[in-house]
Protein backbone atom coordinates (compact mmCIF):
# COMPACT_ATOMS: atom_id res chain seq x y z
CA UNK A 1 0.00 0.00 0.00
CA UNK A 2 2.58 2.30 0.84
CA UNK A 3 5.08 1.63 -2.05
CA UNK A 4 2.61 2.73 -4.79
CA UNK A 5 1.62 6.23 -3.33
CA UNK A 6 1.16 7.63 -6.86
CA UNK A 7 -1.98 5.14 -7.51
CA UNK A 8 -3.53 6.62 -4.20
CA UNK A 9 -6.20 9.11 -4.42
CA UNK A 10 -4.88 10.77 -1.04
CA UNK A 11 -1.47 11.64 -2.25
CA UNK A 12 -2.55 13.93 -5.35
CA UNK A 13 -5.59 15.48 -3.15
CA UNK A 14 -2.30 16.29 -0.05
CA UNK A 15 0.03 17.68 -3.14
CA UNK A 16 -3.21 20.44 -4.23
CA UNK A 17 -3.76 21.44 -0.18
CA UNK A 18 0.27 21.76 -0.15
CA UNK A 19 -0.39 24.23 -3.07
CA UNK A 20 -3.08 25.59 -1.61
CA UNK A 21 -1.76 26.33 1.81
CA UNK A 22 1.66 27.65 0.48
CA UNK A 23 -0.54 30.40 -1.40
CA UNK A 24 -2.38 31.42 1.33
CA UNK A 25 0.73 31.65 3.30
CA UNK A 26 2.57 33.63 0.72
CA UNK A 27 -0.80 36.21 0.32
CA UNK A 28 -0.84 36.68 4.04
CA UNK A 29 3.03 37.31 4.39
CA UNK A 30 3.92 39.10 0.77
CA UNK A 31 3.86 42.68 1.64
CA UNK A 32 3.49 43.86 -2.54
CA UNK A 33 0.77 43.54 -4.35
CA UNK A 34 2.24 41.38 -6.94
CA UNK A 35 3.72 38.99 -4.51
CA UNK A 36 0.02 38.51 -3.45
CA UNK A 37 -1.11 37.69 -7.04
CA UNK A 38 1.57 35.35 -7.82
CA UNK A 39 0.30 33.58 -4.30
CA UNK A 40 -3.25 33.74 -5.74
CA UNK A 41 -1.89 31.73 -8.61
CA UNK A 42 -0.33 29.09 -6.54
CA UNK A 43 -4.40 28.94 -5.10
CA UNK A 44 -5.95 28.84 -8.16
CA UNK A 45 -2.96 25.60 -9.26
CA UNK A 46 -3.84 23.60 -6.29
CA UNK A 47 -7.53 23.75 -7.23
CA UNK A 48 -6.96 22.59 -10.84
CA UNK A 49 -5.00 19.64 -9.71
CA UNK A 50 -7.59 18.68 -6.92
CA UNK A 51 -10.10 18.93 -10.12
CA UNK A 52 -7.56 17.02 -12.16
CA UNK A 53 -7.08 14.54 -9.38
CA UNK A 54 -10.96 13.85 -8.09
CA UNK A 55 -11.41 13.58 -12.28
CA UNK A 56 -9.23 10.67 -12.64
CA UNK A 57 -10.35 8.30 -9.59
CA UNK A 58 -14.05 9.46 -9.01
CA UNK A 59 -15.43 10.73 -12.23
CA UNK A 60 -17.32 8.16 -14.28
CA UNK A 61 -16.05 9.75 -17.91
CA UNK A 62 -12.81 11.15 -17.46
CA UNK A 63 -13.75 13.95 -19.38
CA UNK A 64 -15.87 16.07 -17.27
CA UNK A 65 -13.53 17.04 -14.99
CA UNK A 66 -11.10 18.19 -17.05
CA UNK A 67 -13.08 21.14 -18.38
CA UNK A 68 -13.22 22.58 -15.00
CA UNK A 69 -9.36 23.17 -14.78
CA UNK A 70 -9.97 24.19 -18.13
CA UNK A 71 -12.20 26.80 -17.05
CA UNK A 72 -10.12 27.85 -13.97
CA UNK A 73 -7.32 28.55 -16.48
CA UNK A 74 -9.23 30.66 -18.54
CA UNK A 75 -10.59 32.74 -15.15
CA UNK A 76 -6.85 33.00 -13.92
CA UNK A 77 -5.98 34.27 -17.34
CA UNK A 78 -9.09 37.17 -16.97
CA UNK A 79 -8.02 37.72 -13.43
CA UNK A 80 -4.27 38.05 -13.97
CA UNK A 81 -5.08 40.33 -16.81
CA UNK A 82 -7.56 42.66 -14.65
CA UNK A 83 -5.33 42.16 -11.46
CA UNK A 84 -1.83 43.30 -13.11
CA UNK A 85 -3.94 46.54 -14.82
CA UNK A 86 -5.24 47.34 -11.38
CA UNK A 87 -2.07 46.68 -10.10
CA UNK A 88 -0.37 49.60 -13.25
CA UNK A 89 -3.49 52.22 -12.28
CA UNK A 90 -2.34 52.06 -8.79
CA UNK A 91 1.20 52.27 -9.49
CA UNK A 92 0.45 55.69 -11.66
CA UNK A 93 -1.39 57.33 -8.65
CA UNK A 94 0.37 56.14 -5.69
CA UNK A 95 4.49 55.07 -7.11
CA UNK A 96 4.25 52.14 -5.37
CA UNK A 97 2.42 48.60 -5.19
CA UNK A 98 3.25 48.48 -1.24
CA UNK A 99 0.09 47.31 0.56
CA UNK A 100 0.91 49.45 3.67
CA UNK A 101 1.33 52.04 1.93
CA UNK A 102 -2.24 52.43 0.11
CA UNK A 103 -4.47 52.05 3.58
CA UNK A 104 -5.34 55.80 2.93
CA UNK A 105 -8.56 56.33 0.53
CA UNK A 106 -8.27 60.00 -1.79
CA UNK A 107 -11.20 61.06 -3.37
CA UNK B 1 3.95 0.89 -12.78
CA UNK B 2 7.21 1.25 -11.51
CA UNK B 3 8.08 4.07 -13.99
CA UNK B 4 5.28 5.74 -13.38
CA UNK B 5 5.76 5.84 -10.17
CA UNK B 6 9.48 6.82 -10.04
CA UNK B 7 8.30 9.56 -12.61
CA UNK B 8 5.35 11.03 -10.08
CA UNK B 9 7.90 11.33 -6.91
CA UNK B 10 10.04 13.39 -8.60
CA UNK B 11 7.35 15.68 -9.92
CA UNK B 12 6.01 15.67 -6.08
CA UNK B 13 9.67 16.78 -4.90
CA UNK B 14 10.21 19.07 -7.97
CA UNK B 15 6.38 20.69 -7.69
CA UNK B 16 6.90 20.93 -3.80
CA UNK B 17 10.26 22.49 -3.74
CA UNK B 18 9.67 25.06 -6.35
CA UNK B 19 6.40 26.40 -4.24
CA UNK B 20 8.17 26.69 -0.80
CA UNK B 21 10.73 28.69 -3.21
CA UNK B 22 8.72 30.38 -4.77
CA UNK B 23 6.70 31.50 -1.16
CA UNK B 24 10.32 31.94 0.53
CA UNK B 25 12.18 33.96 -2.12
CA UNK B 26 12.59 37.80 -1.64
CA UNK B 27 12.88 38.79 -4.97
CA UNK B 28 10.31 39.06 -6.81
CA UNK B 29 11.74 37.91 -10.52
CA UNK B 30 12.83 34.80 -8.71
CA UNK B 31 9.75 33.98 -7.09
CA UNK B 32 8.18 33.91 -10.74
CA UNK B 33 10.84 31.67 -11.98
CA UNK B 34 10.05 29.00 -9.46
CA UNK B 35 6.62 29.66 -10.32
CA UNK B 36 7.51 28.17 -13.93
CA UNK B 37 8.82 25.69 -12.36
CA UNK B 38 6.23 24.88 -10.29
CA UNK B 39 3.55 25.13 -12.85
CA UNK B 40 5.81 23.09 -15.29
CA UNK B 41 5.78 20.54 -12.75
CA UNK B 42 1.86 20.60 -12.68
CA UNK B 43 1.83 20.06 -16.36
CA UNK B 44 3.60 17.24 -16.28
CA UNK B 45 1.71 15.95 -13.46
CA UNK B 46 -1.88 16.85 -15.60
CA UNK B 47 0.16 14.58 -18.26
CA UNK B 48 0.35 11.51 -15.73
CA UNK B 49 -3.27 12.13 -14.95
CA UNK B 50 -4.43 11.36 -18.23
CA UNK B 51 -4.67 14.85 -19.68
CA UNK B 52 -2.13 15.63 -22.53
CA UNK B 53 -4.13 18.76 -23.90
CA UNK B 54 -4.74 20.30 -20.50
CA UNK B 55 -0.79 19.53 -19.97
CA UNK B 56 -0.06 21.44 -23.42
CA UNK B 57 -2.58 24.74 -22.27
CA UNK B 58 -1.19 24.64 -18.85
CA UNK B 59 2.57 24.54 -20.49
CA UNK B 60 1.46 27.44 -22.95
CA UNK B 61 -0.96 29.54 -20.97
CA UNK B 62 -0.02 29.32 -17.39
CA UNK B 63 3.50 29.23 -17.45
CA UNK B 64 4.15 30.46 -21.19
CA UNK B 65 1.64 33.66 -21.26
CA UNK B 66 0.93 34.57 -17.91
CA UNK B 67 4.31 34.21 -16.32
CA UNK B 68 5.34 36.67 -18.85
CA UNK B 69 3.36 38.87 -18.28
CA UNK B 70 3.85 38.62 -14.23
CA UNK B 71 7.75 39.24 -15.63
CA UNK B 72 7.14 42.36 -17.60
CA UNK B 73 4.86 44.32 -15.24
CA UNK B 74 7.48 43.32 -12.64
CA UNK B 75 10.17 44.58 -14.82
CA UNK B 76 8.24 47.66 -15.61
CA UNK B 77 8.18 48.38 -12.30
CA UNK B 78 10.70 49.39 -10.30
CA UNK B 79 10.00 46.80 -7.19
CA UNK B 80 12.60 47.17 -4.15
CA UNK B 81 14.29 44.59 -3.48
CA UNK B 82 13.69 44.16 0.02
CA UNK B 83 9.95 43.60 -0.85
CA UNK B 84 10.07 41.51 1.64
CA UNK B 85 8.09 39.69 4.59
CA UNK B 86 6.00 40.88 7.37
CA UNK B 87 8.72 40.22 9.85
CA UNK B 88 6.43 41.02 13.27
CA UNK B 89 6.61 38.13 15.53
CA UNK B 90 2.65 38.21 16.38
CA UNK B 91 1.72 38.35 11.98
CA UNK B 92 3.88 35.35 11.36
CA UNK B 93 2.34 33.62 14.29
CA UNK B 94 -1.19 34.66 12.93
CA UNK B 95 -0.09 33.00 9.80
CA UNK B 96 1.41 29.96 10.78
CA UNK B 97 -2.07 29.53 12.53
CA UNK B 98 -4.34 29.95 9.54
CA UNK B 99 -1.86 27.63 7.68
CA UNK B 100 -1.58 25.28 10.25
CA UNK B 101 -5.52 25.23 10.56
CA UNK B 102 -6.55 24.70 6.60
CA UNK B 103 -3.41 22.10 6.41
CA UNK B 104 -4.73 20.03 9.42
CA UNK B 105 -8.38 20.30 8.51
CA UNK B 106 -7.60 19.65 5.05
CA UNK B 107 -5.65 16.24 6.24
CA UNK B 108 -8.71 14.93 8.57
CA UNK B 109 -11.33 15.04 5.97
CA UNK B 110 -8.83 12.83 3.93
CA UNK B 111 -8.53 10.73 6.75
CA UNK B 112 -11.32 10.49 8.44
CA UNK B 113 -12.94 9.17 4.97
CA UNK B 114 -12.11 5.57 4.78
CA UNK B 115 -13.42 5.29 1.46
CA UNK B 116 -11.06 7.73 -0.19
CA UNK B 117 -7.77 4.97 -0.81
CA UNK B 118 -9.13 4.31 -4.62
CA UNK B 119 -6.88 2.60 -7.00
CA UNK B 120 -5.84 4.44 -9.77
CA UNK B 121 -8.00 3.48 -13.10
CA UNK B 122 -6.55 3.34 -16.64
CA UNK B 123 -7.63 6.47 -18.57
CA UNK B 124 -6.46 9.22 -21.14
CA UNK B 125 -7.89 11.30 -23.09
CA UNK B 126 -6.81 12.48 -26.32
CA UNK B 127 -6.73 15.99 -27.75
CA UNK B 128 -9.97 14.86 -29.67
CA UNK B 129 -11.70 13.60 -27.36
CA UNK B 130 -11.58 16.51 -25.41
CA UNK B 131 -12.33 18.88 -27.65
CA UNK B 132 -15.30 17.08 -29.10
CA UNK B 133 -16.84 16.52 -25.92
CA UNK B 134 -16.47 20.34 -24.76
CA UNK B 135 -17.78 21.65 -28.25
CA UNK B 136 -20.86 18.71 -28.04
CA UNK B 137 -22.13 19.38 -24.56
CA UNK B 138 -20.41 22.24 -22.80
CA UNK B 139 -20.37 24.87 -25.42
CA UNK B 140 -22.30 27.67 -23.56
CA UNK B 141 -19.92 26.94 -20.93
CA UNK B 142 -17.16 27.77 -22.99
CA UNK B 143 -18.71 30.72 -24.10
CA UNK B 144 -19.21 32.21 -21.32
CA UNK B 145 -15.84 31.47 -20.51
CA UNK B 146 -14.37 33.49 -23.39
CA UNK B 147 -17.19 36.03 -22.99
CA UNK B 148 -15.52 37.03 -19.33
CA UNK B 149 -12.21 37.12 -21.25
CA UNK B 150 -13.33 39.93 -23.75
CA UNK B 151 -14.55 41.70 -20.78
CA UNK B 152 -11.38 41.21 -19.01
CA UNK B 153 -9.80 42.04 -22.29
CA UNK B 154 -11.80 45.45 -22.06
CA UNK B 155 -11.47 46.00 -18.43
CA UNK B 156 -8.06 45.90 -18.61
CA UNK B 157 -7.94 48.35 -21.92
CA UNK B 158 -10.41 50.63 -19.57
CA UNK B 159 -8.36 51.10 -16.90
CA UNK B 160 -4.81 51.59 -18.33
CA UNK B 161 -6.68 53.81 -20.79
CA UNK B 162 -8.40 56.46 -17.76
CA UNK B 163 -5.65 56.57 -15.89
CA UNK B 164 -3.05 58.00 -18.72
CA UNK B 165 -5.60 60.69 -19.57
CA UNK B 166 -6.15 61.67 -15.79
CA UNK B 167 -2.13 61.74 -16.05
CA UNK B 168 -2.21 63.69 -19.35
CA UNK B 169 -4.12 66.38 -18.13
CA UNK B 170 -2.85 66.15 -15.04
CA UNK B 171 -5.77 65.69 -12.68
CA UNK B 172 -4.12 63.63 -9.97
CA UNK B 173 0.05 63.92 -8.73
Amino acid sequence: MMLFLSSQLNTYLIIGAFLFACGIYGLLQHRSLIGMLISGELVLSGASVNMMAFNRFLAPDPTVGQIFTLFIMGIAAAEAAIALSIIIAVYRNYKTIDAEDLQDLQG
Amino acid sequence: MTLYSGFFYLLAVIITVATALTITSRNLVYAVIYLVISFLGTALLFYLLGAPMLAALEAIIYAGAIMVLFLMIIMLIQVDEQEGVVSLLNQCFFVIAVIGTTFSLVMLLLYANPGSFLPLQAGMVTPRQFGAFIFQRYWLAVEVVSFLLLVALVGALFLSRSQSKEATYGVKR
